[in-house]
């Protein structure tokens, strides 16, 4: 066995603290105008709704692409996140933009159906055209203490995706402790994840700090190991740009400067962007002004 | 891969400021904390006898910004009959005050503890600017801890039979205290809040190096109508201490300091009735287990050593890292010390401030010239330090043993030594091989090694999986040339009463 296949312990007491330190951190004027725009640079703009209609995911690729246009120099956000069968629609409405298309698969959100299923679900947002693919993993196998279940099951979706990258989401609500949230990174990482990813925003709570800075430290560690850069994706539960700066201060001082692009770090988010937007117009204007200067796509 | 193509076209498109978040995240922009809401006044005197009263000596001395060297007061310099004037009000003072319904002398201190509260901010501001630690650290440890100890204490004041069950405590008389500069306000609250509760006085002498905030909470003694001369504040230098530890009518000495002063304290009092308790150096230990939570154990280590610029007596300063896993935890630990801003103090985001004196600053230096001498290999990150003021970079000694001298000698800075060790029982053995004994840190995920550990430390505190941590319920104290007495907790009125 691999000596780094021993998940380090987690001091929650300790991961609380070390959160609450990169929270003083004071982030002001030219550092926060940057990771604001950094921030927004970072969204996959996500709509993982049972009502989910083509107008409705249209409607959001083109907000991907103009956040607000009255304001100038604003980055797309990274990707947008749909559903497998909205991968197509969105894949048009995007055509000729950075802007990327990921797809959640694998049963989201519970992640309860045969590996055959899941596999099958994979293929079809590939298939259709989804540059990312966002899998759940086996929860019960997990707790049920299957891990051998849940890497081969990882490692075989890592095979499905091919060229795609694939967000690992962990489902950390359902994990309990966080010494299961390393393991499961670890697992995760090793099994093949491009990405890990806390949440898939249906289970509260969704991502949190402590959980986030265990993950990015499963990360640094396999770095320190192996060279590989691996992402990180907390999603759900970030909605003001001051709490998306705290992310960014704990980004740079846990993994350093390296991952601070949207290709090794992302928010799983649906209004945050318009958080910052409103920030940043208030930069630009001076004052607050209402939040119906901001389209709520 | 196709993916990767397109991935590097988005990067290229937003590269521009990609690359300036990048220098922007590299250098925080700076934060100060405001300073305008403070009044210093140019010159400051005595706190004798509920009043502010000039010098007998006549003569003022300068207090500096360490983070900048500059002049921001003159103080007063108390001599001997300074002492003396201070001893006669407290003795004095005593004899009402030690008669005073205990539930009165609680809401005196009471008050004192609001007070505090109340003017959290500016004591955070000027503690810094006389001091030179982090405003993080003044703001969120320093005076809160000291508003706590007021409180706490305030809530013993008429409860003492129940701290000593079956025994009548009676106050002692006047207590003659003096403090460091590493932590003034709170040093003051640790010794004033006891001495108050249990009915004693008191004649305070702070640090001559940080006098202003001790001088600021004798305002808020004047204001909160504490009864003259209950507690008198006499800034000075040696002379002065030394004339209060002679002082006949001072029945208590309460000294927190170096180890050389603390037995010189000693050598003084022998032979008269006065009792006493110090406070003195440490160079602890804090040990790694190969089955601690690694990741928060670099932080515990952090926090242990450049806590307060390591001007700690309590400082983790001594690394006991397992063999099996030293590898991993100093290549961790230096990665963590690459992301310590050291710089202005008054700046929310600084860690590390000034060291606290030019005379302290030569002498870390001295230490880490002495580290290299000796053959440590030393580690720094690669941090800019201001150029004015007096700062040290956090610093690291790899691969040194029990006989180096900066394993044996308290530097009582920023630099941390490493060893190794492979059992339980060797560094145990080196643990206490050490002629202090005030504080240890021990990072397992085993409860039962932690209990193992507690009871063959020859240590006053012993923290588990965190480090540094400090409650006014928590008694504090050591053991060996760490000295002797407790403060904090229910022992710590015991130093206060006689039976």
């Amino acid at each position: 066995m691999n000596k780094s296949w021993i998940s380090p312990t987690v001091d929650q007491v300790g991961v609380e603290e070390r959160v609450a330190r990169f929270n003083t951190r004071s982030i002001k004027k030219e550092s926060k105008m940057q990771g604001m725009l950094l921030a927004l640079n970072m969204i996959d703009l996500t709509t993982l709704e049972g009502k989910d209609t083509a107008g409705k995911v249209k409607q959001m690729c083109y907000k991907a692409m103009h956040l607000a246009d009255d304001i100038e120099g604003l980055p797309t956000v990274a990707a947008v996140c749909v559903y497998p069968n909205h991968v197509k629609t969105a894949k048009k409405a995007l055509q000729g933009s950075n802007v990327k298309i990921a797809s959640v698969a694998t049963a989201f959100p519970s992640g309860n159906s045969s590996r055959k299923i899941k596999l099958e679900d994979v293929k079809i947002a590939v298939t259709n055209g989804a540059d990312e693919v966002d899998m759940v993993i086996s929860r019960g196998e997990f707790l049920a203490g299957n891990y051998n279940f849940v890497y081969d099951e990882i490692a075989a979706i890592k095979e499905a995706c091919g060229t795609a990258r694939l967000k690992v989401i962990l489902e950390t609500g359902e994990l309990s402790t966080l010494d299961n949230v390393r393991k499961a990174s670890d697992i995760a990482i090793y099994a093949g994840a491009d990405f890990i990813k806390t949440s898939t925003g249906k289970i509260q709570p969704a991502a949190t700090m402590p959980v986030t800075l265990v993950m990015l430290q499963a990360i640094k560690d396999y770095y320190d190991e192996t060279g590989i850069m691996i992402g990180m994706k907390p999603a759900g539960g970030i909605s003001t740009s001051k709490q998306a700066l705290q992310y960014l201060v704990m980004l740079y001082e846990t993994l350093g400067e390296k991952w601070m692009t949207n290709e090794w770090f992302r928010f799983g988010a649906s209004s945050l962007a318009n958080d910052i937007i409103l920030q940043l117009g208030k930069e630009k204007h001076g004052v607050y002004y209402s939040g119906d200067y901001i389209s709520k796509d | 891969m196709a993916t990767s193509k397109n991935i590097k076209a988005v990067q290229k498109k937003s590269a521009p400021f990609v690359s300036s978040v990048k220098s922007a995240f590299q250098n925080y922009a700076p934060a100060p904390e405001s300073s305008d809401h403070i009044q210093l006044k140019p010159q400051y005197n005595l706190f004798i006898n509920g009043k502010f009263v000039k010098p007998l000596s006549k003569i003022y001395y300068d207090t500096i910004n360490p983070a900048t060297g500059k002049k921001i007061a003159s103080v007063a310099k108390g001599n001997e009959k300074d002492i003396d004037a201070a001893v006669k009000a407290a003795s004095k003072a005593f004899e009402s005050w030690s008669k005073t319904d205990p539930k009165e002398r609680a809401k005196y201190i009471y008050r004192i503890a609001r007070m505090i509260q109340e003017r959290a901010r500016e004591f955070a501001v000027v503690e810094t600017m006389n001091g030179g630690k982090s405003i993080r650290e003044s703001r969120d440890i320093d005076v809160p801890l000291a508003a706590n100890h007021f409180f706490y204490y305030a809530g013993w004041a008429d409860k003492l039979e129940y701290a000593f069950p079956n025994r009548t405590p009676k106050p002692i008389g006047v207590a003659g205290q003096i403090i460091p500069w590493n932590f003034p306000l709170l040093m003051a609250a640790w010794k004033i809040a006891p001495a108050l509760a249990t009915g004693n006085t008191v004649v305070l002498k702070p640090a001559e190096s940080t006098p202003l905030t001790a001088l600021k909470l004798a305002e808020i003694i004047q204001e909160s109508g504490l009864p003259d001369g209950v507690v008198n504040i006499v800034t000075g230098f040696g002379d002065c201490g030394a004339a209060l530890v002679n002082h006949p009518k001072v029945n208590k000495i309460a000294f927190t300091g170096s180890t050389p002063v603390g037995k010189l304290i000693q050598k003084s009092i022998a032979g008269t009735s006065k009792k006493a308790t110090l406070e003195l150096g440490g160079k602890a230990a804090n040990i790694i287990f190969d089955d601690a939570p690694i990741d928060q154990a670099v932080e515990g280590i952090v926090n242990g050593i450049f806590f307060n610029q390591g001007h700690v007596c309590c400082a983790g300063s001594r690394l006991f890292i397992q063999e099996n896993v030293a590898e991993k935890v100093i290549k961790k630990l230096k990665d963590r010390m690459k992301t310590l801003i050291v710089g202005d103090p008054m700046d929310k985001n600084t860690d590390i401030g000034a060291i606290n004196s030019q005379a302290q600053l030569n002498k870390i230096n001295h230490y880490i010239k002495l580290g290299q001498k000796e053959g440590a290999e030393i580690f720094q990150p690669e941090c800019s330090i201001p150029s004015h003021g007096f700062f040290c970079k956090p610093t690291l000694f790899i691969g040194t043993s029990q006989s180096h001298r900066i394993v044996q000698e308290e530097i009582f800075g920023p630099v941390l030594t490493i060893q190794t060790f492979r059992t339980i029982e060797e560094v145990i053995e080196k643990a206490n091989n050490i002629p202090y004994g005030l504080s240890a840190g021990v990072w397992t995920d085993k409860g039962s090694k932690i209990f193992n550990l507690t009871t063959k430390l020859k240590v006053g505190v012993v923290w588990a999986n965190t480090y540094n941590k400090f409650d006014p319920t928590s008694p504090f104290g050591g053991y060996k040339e760490s000295g002797f007495g407790r403060e904090g907790g229910v022992h710590g009125l015991l130093p206060y009463v006689n039976f």
